[in-house]
């Protein structure tokens, strides 16, 4: 064996395929399909929107990688945080916002507090909260879907569902409707696909409304990646598929806020208990972008399963406390970064169960008989 | 469908490249023309030298013996003279004396004759398995008398055979369980016979499909009293506690024994092992070891020797390939990586393994924590890898020690799945060493 180069390491010496940039690509794939679809409905300005996050949030992490001497661009992670950030926002923004959050992203939420790994709350929704209580007008101009064009709808500027019942409801005190009947008093449009769909499933004596269907599909005003639950729900199910993420936090997230919007979420439309429209409001909005890609990044969440769950329920139930009764329309990207504040609590005080735990109990009982 | 048991907490699926090796029938290797014959092959305390230089040896002669209970007498595996007492380090970086035996090879071997078991007490068989230095196969190599003595007071409840064998690669256990059912079966029969348990179960995995159709069908036909458990593929079930809860459900509390929960552990090798002690009065002076990995130019299963330096094996298989990039004694979980080829086979080398070269890093081995989980997630003992690592690191050994470090076996899982390729098991060995002072 002389002459022989050999690696004398300790053990194991072998190793899984996934490293961190593999579970970055793999993130940013599983994203393409619903930013695709953003693009198609909003046209090329939307793309040019996600690029110029990308190349920002790239470029930034480059330059301060040369300050520091350390890491890799390679990794990927400046990638999706740009792509993420470029899926958050309306594609009518004007340029320097995704530079703006690229950079306040990169800079002030990862390098500053150590880099990858070391941050405390997700830089890409941070980067996207950041600009929006900077930019409040640009933030809340959409444009509507070319979907929804060719059915005849103005292209120009318009509220997003969430907006839409969020100002009618601020309006008016008692409304004794639930959230689709708002939009349908409101004249909110929808398309005529939609409508068939609806139809088909009231043939089959089930009651879903054409904004839940277009909100699903992705036929609605908002931000460029967020509108399409159906593909963002596929990219999530490669994710599962790939074991990137589990099943804890997501699930546990649209449960509890599900839940609560549910019961409670009735209220505040002048409806009873358990009259909240919450499929709708699960399919509109960021929620699902949310629940799969963001609270679900690795660095801000809890490490145990158990804490992952409690995790996901908090955001669930600040999402459905500041959508239904805050002032603002959308509040998944802040109810994340509110709870990312308690991730260290959580993870030092959530415990995995020890091996041999329940028998030691169980030996104290019968000595004790 | 039927699941079959395991385990239940965390584990992983490593590739079992078991195919490269699991049809090889055993070969014999012949004698190679001088052995080294270390002090110290079990855990526990070295045994003391019995012979000097220049003294001829027979096999099977006690050479070194056993210095307290915890330590195991050493053989001579062949006939020959001492050519030197050497001072020795093993691939486990433990550093002990060495026999060095030039092989007589006009005549190396002599023949053990059979004798009937079944009349004496477990008293003087568990003597004769203490007399002929028989540990644990299985990798520890933990003294067998120790184990198999069961205090005053103390009952056992089950005797469970592990047929695991859930490292990668390693194939040396199937072969035995193939090729040796009926000595592995009746080993088994007098380790029941000095332990006295009221039920007796092989845990085996169902990668091994043909040695659990064999082990049932020889049980049956000889009508023996043991339970064939297949079980579901996952590492670490090999390890006695992970076995235990897929077997009969049992915890073993953190710092206890088997023993506490009524149950004693044996390897399959170990109960060959006890088989040729007793039967044949032949202590541990060979063992199968599985020479495999993609870089070992041919894959084979071989009777080797106790004291046969790696060479002799790798050369018996071919040698290596140039993409060789390490070389690791044991399975690549928990095995160790060596570079010395001059280094001997020892009672608890089941493997030797040569393993691809990596293709290089340009940048960094580890990269950042990224706090994925997934190291949590796959422990077995439900620890935080990723907490104590960052204790480790920053020296807070106590603060660790709280956490439960001591519970870490080592096992890699860890490690193994860590995307940010962090050493984690590194951390936990350096941990404990600094935390027990």
């Amino acid at each position: 064996m002389e002459n022989r180069k050999l690696t004398v390491s300790s053990s194991p010496h072998i190793h899984t395929r996934m490293s961190t940039s593999s579970i970055m690509w793999s993130v940013t794939v599983a994203l393409l399909p619903a930013a695709l679809w953003g693009v198609y409905v909003f046209g090329l300005r939307a793309l040019l929107v996600i690029a110029v996050s990308i190349v920002s949030s790239v470029a930034i992490e480059y330059g301060l990688l040369k300050i520091s001497k350390d890491g890799s661009v390679l990794d990927g992670s400046a990638f999706l945080t740009g792509l993420l950030i470029g899926m958050n926002l309306p594609a009518d923004v004007a340029i320097v916002v995704p530079i703006l959050a690229s950079a306040f992203a990169i800079f002030v939420v990862k390098w500053t507090f150590g880099g990858l790994g070391s941050n405390w709350m997700n830089p890409a929704l941070a980067g996207r909260v950041f600009v929006f209580f900077s930019f409040t007008g640009l933030m809340n101009t959409y444009r509507m879907p070319r979907t929804l064009v060719s059915a005849g709808v103005d292209a120009s500027s318009s509220a997003t569902i969430l907006t839409q019942i969020k100002m009618t409801v601020s309006e008016q005190t008692a409304l004794l409707a639930s959230s689709t009947g708002v939009l349908e008093s409101s004249g909110y449009p929808y398309t005529g696909f939609a409508h068939n769909v609806s139809q088909f499933f009231s043939s089959m004596s089930l009651n879903v409304s054409e904004y839940t269907i277009d909100a699903f599909f992705g036929n609605i005003a908002g931000c460029i990646g967020e509108v399409s639950a159906f593909f963002l729900i596929l990219g999530g199910i490669y994710l599962l598929y790939k074991k990137i993420i589990t099943w804890h936090i997501p699930v546990s997230m649209i449960g509890s806020f599900a839940l609560f919007a549910w019961v409670f979420g009735g209220l505040r439309n002048g409806l009873g208990l358990f009259q909240g429209d919450f499929v709708l409001q699960i399919f509109s909005g960021g929620f699902i972008l949310a629940s799969l890609f963001m609270a679900t990044d690795m660095v801000t969440s809890p490490v145990t399963r158990k804490g992952m769950i409690l995790y996901g329920i908090l955001i669930g139930f600040f999402t459905f406390l500041l959508r239904y009764f805050g002032s603002l329309p959308e509040s998944s990207s802040l109810a994340i970064l509110l709870v990312n504040i308690f991730v260290p609590t959580i993870d030092r005080y959530i415990m995995p169960k020890r091996f041999g735990e329940v028998e030691k109990k169980s030996n104290k009982k019968e000595v004790k008989a | 469908m039927h699941r079959l048991p395991t385990f239940r907490k965390g584990g992983i699926h490593p590739g079992d490249k078991k195919e490269l090796s699991q049809s090889q029938p055993v070969e014999r290797l012949p004698f190679p023309d001088e052995l080294i014959v270390p002090l110290s092959q079990h855990l526990g305390a070295p045994a003391n030298p019995l012979k000097e230089k220049g003294d001829a040896v027979g096999m099977g002669e006690m050479i070194g013996e056993a210095s307290s209970f915890i330590s195991a007498n050493i053989h001579s595996p062949v006939n020959g003279t001492i050519t030197e007492i050497r001072q020795i380090t093993l691939m486990n970086s433990v550093s002990c004396k060495a026999f060095v035996i030039k092989v007589d090879t006009e005549n190396p071997a002599v023949e053990f004759t059979a004798h009937p078991w079944k009349d004496k007490s477990g008293e003087q068989l568990l003597g004769k398995v203490k007399e002929l230095g028989i540990v644990g196969t299985g990798g520890a190599t933990f003294p067998t008398h120790v184990k198999l003595s069961v205090p005053k007071g103390k009952s056992v409840e089950s005797l469970v055979i592990n047929g695991v064998e859930c490292e990668p690669y390693l194939t040396s256990d199937h072969r035995l369980m193939l090729e040796q059912t009926e000595q592995v079966l009746e080993g088994i029969m007098i380790a029941a016979h000095i332990t006295e348990p009221k039920n007796i179960i092989v845990g085996v995995e169902n990668n091994k499909k043909d040695a659990i159709e064999r082990l049932r069908s020889v049980i049956s036909e000889k009508k023996l009293p043991i339970e064939v458990v297949a079980l579901q593929v996952k590492y670490p079930q090999g390890d006695e506690k992970q076995l235990l809860k897929a077997t009969i459900n049992r915890e073993i509390p953190s710092g206890k024994l088997p023993l506490d929960v009524g149950a004693v552990v044996l390897n399959v090798g170990t109960a060959f092992a006890v088989y040729e002690a007793v039967v044949y009065n032949k202590p541990i002076i060979d063992r199968i070891v599985t020479v495999s990995g993609e870089a070992m130019k041919e894959k084979k299963n071989v009777r080797t020797p106790i004291g046969t330096k790696i060479a002799d094996l790798i050369a018996f298989s071919g040698g290596l390939n140039d993409n060789v990039g390490k070389m690791v004694a044991g399975g690549p979980m928990m095995g160790f990586a060596f570079y010395d080829d001059q280094i001997p086979v020892i009672k608890g080398t089941s493997g030797i393994l040569a393993l691809e070269r990596k293709k290089e890093k340009k940048v960094k081995i580890s990269t950042p924590c990224i706090s994925c989980g997934k190291c949590v997630a796959v422990c077995p003992m439900g620890l935080q890898p990723t907490r104590l690592f960052r204790l480790i690191e920053n020296r807070q050994y106590e603060q660790a020690m709280k956490l439960n470090l001591m519970d870490c076996k080592e096992c890699g899982c860890c490690a193994y799945s860590c995307p940010s390729e962090l050493p984690l098991v590194h951390g936990m060995k350096l941990g404990k060493k600094m935390g027990r002072k």
